[in-house]
């Protein structure tokens, strides 16, 4: 540990709420809505790796890793989903798809 | 000489993030948070985590930022011109919502003092094996099972559907033209 615990935690609160500003404000792209998710995502895991260095255990990078799957899997079917809406609308404009008829 | 270094890398991070959720561009957006994730894999490497310092630049910048880009030059979304940009309205309740998340944490955080700093020591490839496949198995294989579930989900919305035959119409028994003989069906293009 080189800098106090409380400092990681200061930046991982960071990120996470410039994740936050980023779904909220780009709420209409679709894109730039999964990366603000990213970035949400690895804020939680600089906390889980910084408490691992705090305590000097294994579980927190374990906890980490973990979250790099889902994400990978979150971010697989997410983009999937982005392709198959672009192809039936031809947008990525997240308030073209709010209704559940299928036009 | 270390403390300055993570504090550095902090700033390259928050700096590129922001500067990642401000562009309107997405596949410069795409490059700023490459570089946000390559800084902060090195402050993982400084937190005494190597193997995750790896798999953030395998993952997360190898694979999953070109997937984004993939999806964003195979849609051809890199027109900012043709999208719609958030306006004022949009910014305000984001910045002031982030604002209070923001200020939250730092009072929790600033509340305390800060602990003392340990000397740390680094968690090595044998010591996380160890403790992913023996305490965390269970964890392998729901991620597993999450991963082969995630493909096959893909799989299926990626699947080309052939287009819906139109209504039948009117007279002639019901018959659309053509049919009877032998249709020869051609791929639709997108």
């Amino acid at each position: 540990m080189i800098v106090p615990f409380e400092h990681v935690l200061i930046l991982a609160g960071v990120l996470f709420a410039l994740g936050l500003v980023c779904v909220l404000v780009w709420r209409m792209n679709l894109i730039m809505l999964l990366i603000g998710i990213e970035v949400m995502l690895n804020a939680a895991m600089l906390a889980f790796v910084g408490g691992a260095a705090r305590w000097g255990m294994a579980d927190g990078q374990v906890f980490s890793l973990v979250i790099m799957a889902l994400t990978s899997a979150e971010v697989s079917l997410a983009l999937a989903m982005v392709v198959y809406l672009h192809r039936r609308k031809r947008t990525v404009d997240a308030d073209e798809f709010s209704t559940l008829k299928d036009t | 000489m270390e403390p300055a270094l993570f504090y550095i890398l902090a700033a390259v991070t928050v700096i590129a993030t922001l500067l990642a959720i401000t562009e309107k561009h997405a596949v410069h957006a795409i490059v700023y948070l490459v570089t946000s994730f390559f800084a902060l894999a090195v402050i993982f490497f400084m937190l005494g985590a190597p193997v995750v310092a790896a798999f953030e630049v395998i993952i997360y910048a190898g694979a999953i930022m070109v997937l984004f880009l993939f999806v964003i030059m195979m849609l051809d979304l890199g027109h900012p011109e043709r999208a719609r940009l958030p306006g004022i309205r949009d910014w305000w309740p984001a910045l002031a919502l982030g604002a209070v998340t923001l200020a939250a944490a730092l009072t929790l955080v600033g509340s305390r003092v800060p602990a003392v700093t340990a000397a740390g020591r680094a968690i090595g490839v044998r010591e996380f094996a160890l403790t992913l496949f023996g305490n965390y198995g269970v964890a392998v294989e729901v991620v597993s099972m999450q991963l082969l579930f995630a493909l096959v989900g893909a799989l299926y919305l990626a699947k080309r559907r052939n287009p819906p035959l139109p209504p039948l119409p009117e007279g002639e028994g019901g018959r659309r033209p053509g049919e009877g003989q032998i249709m020869v069906r051609k791929e639709r293009r997108p």
